[in-house]
């Protein structure tokens, strides 16, 4: 389970967890209910380098397409086939199994807290 | 002679107007979402699993942003035969039909489905972005008839029961009689087993009336039962206690991929004051052969432009699903011919591909043709198909 007062967020709803140099990223579960049931997503491949807020990859929904902004700068190092396979990943689990990227960051910029975030989201 | 004055204020309107049901959706959890002004339901919990409740059991939609507008008079029939496009007149006592209110220019100003409920009296169904459009058309229209039009929306709930559970549930529903001298539950029942599709009869709920409609938007067997907004919620609850794992309430977002599947069409995407109804597949509806000098009549019969953009089905593979607006190539390469748009678009929940709705050129419009769609620069192929994508065995 993940602590989710530990991770850090965006305001484009992301959510980033810090580990040494990499950064995993995936979309907050508020992201996920407003979206619906995610049908789609797209992820750069291990390899590509990304771009500080650009977009990245699509989450779509039945209802709507959600971009994909990388929250950091630096080369994708994994992303998660599993949610690809499984797009239902990102409403069930947003915060563990839905993950989307892992990405090795050059350098951080700086992050909403929890407690920020959830204030964004009006929670 | 007409009409009074409209109930529903311009001040109503544009704040957020609230369902009668708004505090059972609120205690169920649901998202909302504006809809023409409205606070509806626009899921539950899932889009997905609302969707397949419907196609497999039975769904329960709030349907009370919907206008009903109330024709009554001796020239109720004659006063619809001049403002829609269809002939109303020849529908029974107990009968439904869909129309359209078109403008001079035979553009569509909305679809509507139609009721006749007594010799003298009809209920015209708008869609909620256009009830007050289609209730001062339908009285500057029926200026010189002898009848009484009357926009009911603000007295009316509606709550549609859809699926192939829907009867089962209603009939096991306690509670229902119908109207008139007896009024047990017994004669319900036999009403109710013997109402075909697009049919309706003025019933009662725990005394009060409701009109139960054998009519929908899902492309399933299914009811709509309009009734007073106060007695909406004992209805709504008592559906979902006696259909119990086989109802689940559903939000607009399924109702959208459900009636997109069915391939009907939804005003503001395939239907629109810019084209004419024989563009969007519906030149069937227009009834030229009535008598009556009705609204639109001279530009239906000059008919569109020859290359005036056609109605189509579109199915694609993959998962990327073509959304409103984007638009639709008849090549794959970056010089190659726009030929439409793409007016409804979803991954079709039951098909498992990519479906979606476009108006494009007449010579782009054949079943088998191969078009592309610019899905955020990605050119996506997809073959005309016939519609409906889905309709249902039984």
């Amino acid at each position: 389970m993940t602590d989710q007062t530990a991770l850090h967020y965006t305001e484009e709803h992301e959510w980033i967890a810090i580990d040494g140099d990499v950064a995993t990223i995936g979309i907050t579960d508020y992201a996920a209910e407003k979206l619906g049931d995610v049908v789609f997503v797209e992820l750069p491949a291990a390899g590509t380098t990304v771009t500080e807020g650009t977009v990245v990859g699509e989450i779509e929904s039945t209802k709507s397409v959600g971009e994909l902004f990388a929250p950091v700068s630096g080369e994708v190092v994994e992303a998660n086939q599993t949610v690809v396979d499984s797009p239902e990943l990102v409403n069930s689990d947003p915060f563990g199994e839905g993950w989307l990227i892992k990405v090795n960051a050059s350098s951080l910029p700086k992050f909403l807290t929890h407690a920020e975030y959830r204030a964004l989201v009006g929670e | 002679m007409t009409n009074e004055p409209g109930t529903a204020s311009l001040e109503s309107s544009s704040s957020e107007r609230r369902s009668p049901l708004d505090a059972v959706h609120r205690a169920a959890g649901a998202s909302f979402t504006d809809f023409a002004g409205w606070q509806m339901p626009v899921r539950y919990s899932s889009d997905l699993a609302e969707h397949h409740a419907v196609r497999t059991a039975a769904g329960l939609f709030d349907l009370s942003h919907m206008g009903e507008i109330v024709l009554i008079g001796q020239q109720a029939a004659a006063a619809l035969d001049h403002a829609l496009a269809g002939k109303l007149s020849a529908i029974e006592i107990g009968q439904a039909k869909y129309s359209l209110l078109l403008a001079d220019d035979g553009g569509i100003i909305d679809d509507l489905v139609v009721y006749r409920t007594g010799d003298d009296r009809y209920m015209v169904v708008a869609n909620a972005s256009n009830a007050a459009v289609v209730a001062d058309e339908l009285r500057a229209r029926a200026e010189g008839f002898d009848t009484f039009v009357s926009d009911e929306s603000d007295d009316v709930a509606l709550i549609a029961l859809q699926g192939p559970d829907a009867r089962a549930v209603l009939l096991e529903t306690p509670g229902f009689g119908v109207d008139g001298p007896g009024n047990d539950e017994e004669d319900f029942d036999a009403k109710l087993e013997g109402l075909k599709y697009y049919r309706a009869f003025p019933a009662t709920f725990e005394g009060e009336p409701v009109l139960v409609a054998r009519t929908g938007y899902t492309g399933e067997d299914g009811f709509e039962l309009y009734l007073a907004p106060e007695r909406a919620t004992r209805l709504w609850e008592a559906l979902a206690e006696t259909g119990g794992p086989r109802v689940t309430p559903c939000g607009l977002a399924s109702r959208d991929t459900l009636r997109l599947e069915a391939g009907m069409p939804l005003y503001g995407h395939e239907l629109s004051r810019d084209i004419l109804p024989v563009q969007a597949g519906l030149g069937r509806v227009v009834a030229l052969a009535k008598p009556d000098e009705f609204v639109g009549r001279a530009a239906v019969e000059q008919g569109p432009a020859a290359d005036a953009p056609v109605l189509v089905g579109l199915a694609a593979e993959g998962r990327r699903a073509p959304r409103a607006e984007y638009e639709v190539f008849d090549g794959a390469d970056a010089d190659a011919a726009r030929v439409g748009v793409i007016t409804s678009g979803a991954l079709s929940p039951t098909l498992g591909h990519p479906i979606a709705m476009a108006l494009v050129a007449p010579d782009a419009a054949e079943p088998g043709s191969e078009l592309f769609v610019d899905v955020r620069g990605t050119r996506v192929a997809a073959s005309v198909v016939a519609l409906p994508f889905y309709k249902r065995t039984a």
